[in-house]
């Protein structure tokens, strides 16, 4: 591991004024805010994150899980996953969001993965984890042999020419679902940012992953009032039972009146590019009988766009019967 | 090589001269991130590690006993216990928090030590299997794993057991399944995981 200089900011201000010298906030960051250090500490032993400064903002006052007064919620940015999951009104009122950090990692990561750094977990590819290997995520220019190699656990939808790689989390798929609100504190003050809108495709630009600038510091992110009567559920398919990535997951929030659904959020993880919010799949849903052929029709829609790569051809189909269970057992009871 | 002078004006070491410095300058780094493996000369690894170059003072209570160190900001909370401290019972397995080996409790919580910079523990409380029981005087779970043989090579035992003691604490439903899936974070290449579970039910029953 490469030297670095340890600092713990004594305030938000301090901190976010140290972040601000670094030339990016992205892949290459020379400055970076420690919180888990779940992701970051794995990828600096693999020197795949090299910062000459690491700022500890564990300690800051981030950790406050607290109702607004719209009837939504604030969660701070250094709350751990594990106080997030087990929170009585995140179980009460946003359970999908409960069950989708519950069915990642270990209870351990859990214990110390905070909600900022969940956003901002990286992809497991491994040719972006390997710096003997080429990566235009890691090193822009250099290539992307995972297109050619390994890419068996990598993106069907999102992807581009010069990266496949797979957002791991959750927790994001989640959040994209319950339409959550990311709050930035950067050098130039505060902003809010949609969650659709926080994390970038690749394009030809895969080190860029988030709209994150130099000194902008997640400080919390909110859930909007949570739907009356919505039916919510996460379903995570992955190699096996437990402590294990995403081939496919849905995050699935639906309301339904008479046997018709009023209402849908659909979110995919394990096989896209960033936490996949389906607008497709969720016109597919919206008007329609809750009945296996529309949730059918939703999957289909959801993988329209699907472009598998040479190993991964299986995770269509298997994305399409992860909604289509989803959606047929959150209706059933 | 004369444009490439790093340092113009100062003066250069001669080659052996450099090799002699970096020679000391390693052993020296040696000492600080991974002290004499005696927890009696725990003091005198200390001192031994402040003549370390950007080594930073941080106490730790470990097992209910403080420990000022000074310490390479890159050390590990595992490094830190076993190399520094010399507790060599939290096993470094996987290295990149895959495994569950290095389970120990930070405030009472359980963690990856592999995964946290020690300094980031700075003032906290760390209980590590040392510090669970002794062999005449075991923490029931320590009992249990040897009255239901929980282990083979042992490797895994001391996070294994680490995970189940806080899990007594955690929101985690009456049946085996449940059990299975919050000690899910600790791998046992051996297999023994039915009587890890069975073990750990039986705690679960007498508490």
């Amino acid at each position: 591991m490469h030297t670095f200089e340890f600092i713990r900011p004594a305030d938000q201000a301090a901190a976010i004024a140290s972040a601000a010298q670094s030339k990016t906030a992205q892949q290459g960051a020379d400055v970076r805010f420690l919180g888990g250090g779940t992701t970051l500490i794995d990828l600096m032993k693999l020197n795949v994150e090299t910062p000459a400064r690491v700022l500890d903002i564990n300690r800051l006052p981030l950790d406050k899980i607290e109702a607004t007064s719209d009837g939504g919620v604030k969660i701070g940015a250094m709350v751990r996953n594990s106080d997030l999951a087990n929170h009585a009104k995140v179980q009460k009122d946003y359970l999908v969001l409960s069950q989708a950090i519950l069915q990642g990692a270990s209870a351990q990561i859990r214990n110390m993965a905070t909600v900022g750094g969940n956003l901002l977990q990286r992809t497991r590819c491994v040719y972006f984890r390997d710096t003997s290997m080429a990566c235009n995520k890691r090193e822009p220019g250099s290539g992307c042999p995972a297109i050619t190699g390994h890419n068996r656990t990598l993106a069907i939808l999102g992807a581009s020419q010069n990266c496949i790689a797979t957002n791991p989390s959750d927790m994001c798929v989640a959040l994209a679902a319950l339409e959550a609100t990311v709050h930035i504190q950067g050098p130039k003050g505060l902003r809010t940012v949609a969650f659709g809108d926080f994390h970038l495709l690749p394009g030809d630009t895969p080190h860029r992953e988030t709209v994150l600038e130099p000194g902008d510091l997640i400080t919390h992110i909110t859930l909007p009032p949570p739907i009356a009567g919505s039916r919510q559920l996460y379903l995570k398919l992955r190699d096996r039972a437990s402590y294990e990535f995403a081939l496919a997951s849905a995050a699935v929030v639906l309301t339904i009146a008479s046997g018709n659904i009023t209402r849908a959020r659909i979110a995919l993880g394990g096989i896209g590019t960033k936490p996949w919010r389906s607008p497709e799949a969720e016109a597919a849903l919206t008007g329609k009988a809750a009945t296996d052929d529309t949730f059918r029709q939703a999957a289909e829609a959801a993988l329209r766009g699907a472009k598998p790569q040479s190993e991964n051809k299986f995770k269509i189909e298997l994305a399409k019967r992860c909604l289509t269970h989803a959606l047929r057992t959150v209706t059933a009871s | 090589m004369e444009n490439d002078d790093p340092l113009p004006g100062l003066e250069q070491p001669n080659r052996r001269e450099f090799l002699l410095t970096a020679g000391s300058t390693v052993a020296a780094g040696v000492i600080a991130a991974y002290g004499p493996a005696h927890a009696s000369t725990v003091a005198a690894a200390d001192a031994a590690a402040s003549a370390v170059e950007g080594a930073v003072p941080i106490t730790l209570r470990i097992n209910g006993q403080d420990h000022s160190l000074r310490i390479d900001p890159r050390t590990t909370l595992l490094d830190c216990l076993r190399e520094t401290v010399a507790l060599t019972g939290t096993k470094k397995g996987c290295d990149h928090g895959q495994c569950g080996a290095c389970t120990v409790h930070v405030n009472g919580r359980r963690v990856l030590s592999c995964l946290n910079f020690a300094v980031m523990h700075d003032g906290e409380e760390i209980t590590t299997i040392e510090g669970l029981g002794t062999p005449e005087a075991m923490h029931p779970m320590q009992e249990a794993f040897f009255t239901h043989d929980a282990y083979q090579c042992g490797y895994c035992t001391s996070g294994q057991i680490m995970s189940a003691v806080a899990l007594l604490k955690e929101p985690c439903g009456p049946d085996d399944a449940a059990v299975k899936e919050l000690m899910s974070g600790n791998i046992c290449r051996c297999g023994a995981y039915a009587n890890i579970v069975a073990a750990i039910q039986q705690v679960r029953k007498r508490a």
